[in-house]
């Protein structure tokens, strides 16, 4: 049975950007505040999930062509990454480096590389989410 | 406040284990879902319940709570949730491939 | 400043990930495969010479001095292990190019092999409990996808029994290290043996120590092996070789770790339990590898076996009977993984798994029996092999501290381990020939040769253990000293 779900595909149309703002916004505050690339992660694939709910894979898949398994490849070899990178710079392996920067429009910013680690552990987290989720309700 | 935490942490122990005894295959995940979130409430509850503030720059307070135990817990709700995940799937998998998800009918399969 | 120590983790792991995406690329696959484990063993081999001289080394990261920061350390023990781990991978890689089957290889078989890797020399590595968690987790979690890898009706029965005792440990691991950091107030390994020292081990920290016990007993099959045969006679040859030559030893180390490390003041509770484990569990081993007419639980049960043995030297705790043990944990590892590999080579070549539908295998397969003939010698503990000297060195370490029950059974199990070997060498490779002419399936080189390597090894240690002695000898002394490694990672700031 098909079910009429209007006011659904409605809503996630509007509530998915806000989702993924807010994930974004999750992630960025982390570091020195609560957030992170975790949670920021797990709210991003969060929006994805509901992406799926609300229409079917195949939509999904058209509107966003990547392959997750991937993702979550990338992000780990980011992750790690920024710890080798440590290496090569004759540091002790995952040691983190951070500066500050006068941006254009952001005034003085705090960058570091744990930007980079975390974005890494977001990329994992989305990549990990939506794989499994795809595994178990595509064959259904 | 500990004590509290250390009742609610048995009772959740309790749960978890009635559900990992069930015959029911999806119980017995939700039953070490449970059952890793009591060992979390545990391990922070170890580290000592309101110490003192946040532990966050910027709040300037005059002690702070040990933030190692909420690292620990992250490290751990992290891995429980991929455990988890991946138990899920092979709970659908082995129910697809068995079409049972009773583990009394598991028993006894010998090699096809 | 040793970034060196981390690489034996960090190289696996970025193998992984780079092969995940080079999925459908094969070739490339098996060439960085084997590329990234011969770079693991010489880094392996680097750090464990590098260890002779400038003593225990240890990396930590990011530059946070312990006990603050995670790190990783260094002896000539945990070196060891990493260094026959990589050789072992790099071995079995080759013969899982000749017998995995095309789809797995596609559906990142290597890149879980890596992961697994990483994560047993990363526990290997460590100096923090909470990160030797993280590292079983990673190895763990791996040989869950491993583990199922194939989709056979019994093969996901048995990894959901796997999986969920797994989960299970790991949970008391987690239960255990929050205890631990309740009562003292540390992770790092180092810091935790000077802080026990302090307060006396006293009961609580027994019983804690006593919960660890319960946790490694379970990853490696000390008496809590009932989950053991099941689940390593399920999967594909190479992963079940992988399992039963790797997993069970990162619980053995663990063990060892904890108990030489943190826990070794109350000895008459502690050592005496893992004694009555190691007895109960090469008895119930020794039962179930005469009981069995399938060839995989038989060398399921043999695994059991070795693992009371080993853990024998443990409960005796001398120099001498933990010498033997690093020895026997060496010779096991490689050992191991040949007999899983020959079993599911006969497996392969017969298309049968009990020992009484075989038979005469010799007269078609003359290198793999012999092969076969001497993986008996050598788990039996014959001379020139690799087995012997472990056995030696333990017999001698039992009569040194009295220990006559444990020493009476660890060589009695050794017959049980010749019996059932040679139940499987007299109904498969001797009489009459089942198989004919023209059903005669050909042994492929691919899965020959690293058999052939892996017997290489085994007679290799034995004759070249003169080579061996100066590194078990300091890791033994290490073992036997805590200090020592306390010194290194502490370096005074106590």
């Amino acid at each position: 049975m098909k079910i009429n779900d209007v006011i659904l595909q409605t809503v996630t149309k509007i509530v998915v950007f806000i989702i993924l703002t807010f994930g974004i916004e999750l992630f960025l505050a982390g570091h020195n505040s609560p957030g992170g690339g975790f949670i920021g992660g797990l709210v991003l694939s969060s929006a994805f999930v509901l992406l799926y709910l609300v229409h079917d894979i195949e939509t999904v898949r058209k509107g966003i062509p990547f392959d997750f398994k991937k993702i979550a490849a990338i992000g780990a070899f980011l992750a790690v990454g920024t710890g080798i990178g440590a290496v090569l710079f004759g540091e002790e392996f995952l040691t983190q480096a951070f500066d500050y920067f006068d941006l254009p429009v952001f005034g003085e910013t705090e960058l570091s590389t744990v930007m980079l680690f975390e974005a890494g552990v977001a990329l994992t987290v989305v990549g990990v989410v939506v794989t499994i989720i795809s595994t178990i309700s595509e064959d259904v | 406040m500990e004590t509290l935490i250390s009742i609610l942490v048995g009772i959740l122990v309790t749960v978890a284990v009635y559900l990992l005894l069930s015959r029911n295959l999806i119980r017995v995940i939700l039953g070490t879902a449970v059952l890793s979130h009591a060992a979390h409430l545990l391990l922070i509850t170890m580290g000592g319940l309101k110490k003192g503030s946040a532990p966050l720059l910027g709040e300037g307070a005059e002690s702070y709570t040990d933030a190692l135990p909420q690292a620990l817990i992250l490290t751990a709700i992290v891995i429980s949730f991929a455990v988890t995940a991946l138990l899920l799937v092979l709970a659908y998998r082995t129910y697809k491939k068995t079409a049972t998800d009773d583990l009394q009918a598991l028993r006894g399969f010998e090699d096809e | 400043m040793n970034n060196i120590i981390v690489m034996p983790m960090i190289i696996p792991l970025v193998t992984g990930i780079i092969l995940v995406f080079l999925r459908h690329y094969v070739k490339t696959q098996r060439v960085l495969s084997i590329v990234s484990s011969i770079l693991t063993l010489v880094a392996s081999l680097v750090v464990l010479n590098q260890i002779q001289q400038d003593g225990i080394l240890r990396l930590d990261f990011g530059g946070w001095l312990p006990p603050y920061g995670i790190l990783f350390v260094a002896d000539s023990f945990s070196m060891l292990l990493v260094t026959t781990t990589s050789i072992v991978t790099g071995i079995l890689l080759i013969y899982a190019f000749s017998s995995i089957e095309k789809q797995f290889e596609h559906t990142f078989f290597y890149p879980f092999v890596f992961f697994l890797v990483a994560g047993v020399n990363g526990s290997f590595l460590t100096g923090d409990l909470f990160n030797l968690f993280v590292c079983f987790e990673v190895m763990l979690l791996s040989s869950y996808v491993l583990i199922t890898m194939g989709g056979r009706k019994l093969q996901l029965i048995e990894s959901m029994k796997y999986v969920t005792i797994n989960v299970l440990s790991s949970w008391f691991f987690l239960i255990g290290i929050a205890y631990l950091y309740g009562a003292v107030g540390t992770l790092n390994m180092a810091h935790l043996s000077v802080r026990v020292a302090e307060v006396g081990q006293g009961p609580i920290l027994t019983v804690i120590s006593l919960m660890f016990l319960i946790v490694f007993s379970l990853k490696a099959g000390l008496l809590l092996y009932f989950w053991l045969p099941g689940s390593y006679s399920v999967p594909q040859t190479v992963v079940a070789a992988l399992f039963g030559a790797l997993l069970t030893k990162v619980g053995i180390y663990a063990m060892f770790r904890v108990f030489t490390l943190i826990f070794y003041h109350d000895t008459i509770i502690t050592h005496n339990v893992i004694g009555v484990m190691a007895i109960l569990t090469m008895i119930g081993g020794s039962i179930g590898a005469i009981a069995y007419n399938d060839i995989r639980k038989i060398i399921a049960y043999n695994v059991v076996i070795a693992v009371g043995f080993i853990l024998a030297g443990l409960a005796m705790s001398s120099e001498t009977a933990f010498q033997g043990a690093i020895y026997y944990l060496i010779h096991d590892m490689v050992v191991k993984a040949l007999l899983f590999l020959l079993g599911g080579t006969m497996i392969y070549l017969t298309g049968k798994a009990k020992i009484e539908e075989m038979s005469g295998l010799i007269r078609n397969y003359p290198i793999l029996g012999w092969l076969f003939f001497i993986t008996m010698l050598s788990l039996a503990g014959i001379p020139p092999l690799s087995g012997f000297i472990g056995k030696v060195y333990i017999g001698q370490g039992a009569i040194e501290t009295g220990s006559f029950i444990l020493l009476t059974t660890a060589f009695l199990s050794g017959i049980f381990v010749l019996y059932s070997l040679l139940r499987i060498f007299l109904n498969c490779f001797w009489g009459e020939t089942i198989i004919n002419e023209d059903e005669d399936i050909p042994l492929k080189k691919g899965m020959l040769v690293p058999c052939v390597l892996f017997g290489i090894m085994t007679i290799a240690i034995g004759i070249g253990v003169e080579g061996l002695a100066p590194y078990v000898s300091d890791a033994a002394r290490t073992l036997m000293n805590p200090e020592i490694y306390i010194d290194a990672v502490l370096q005074g700031n106590r």
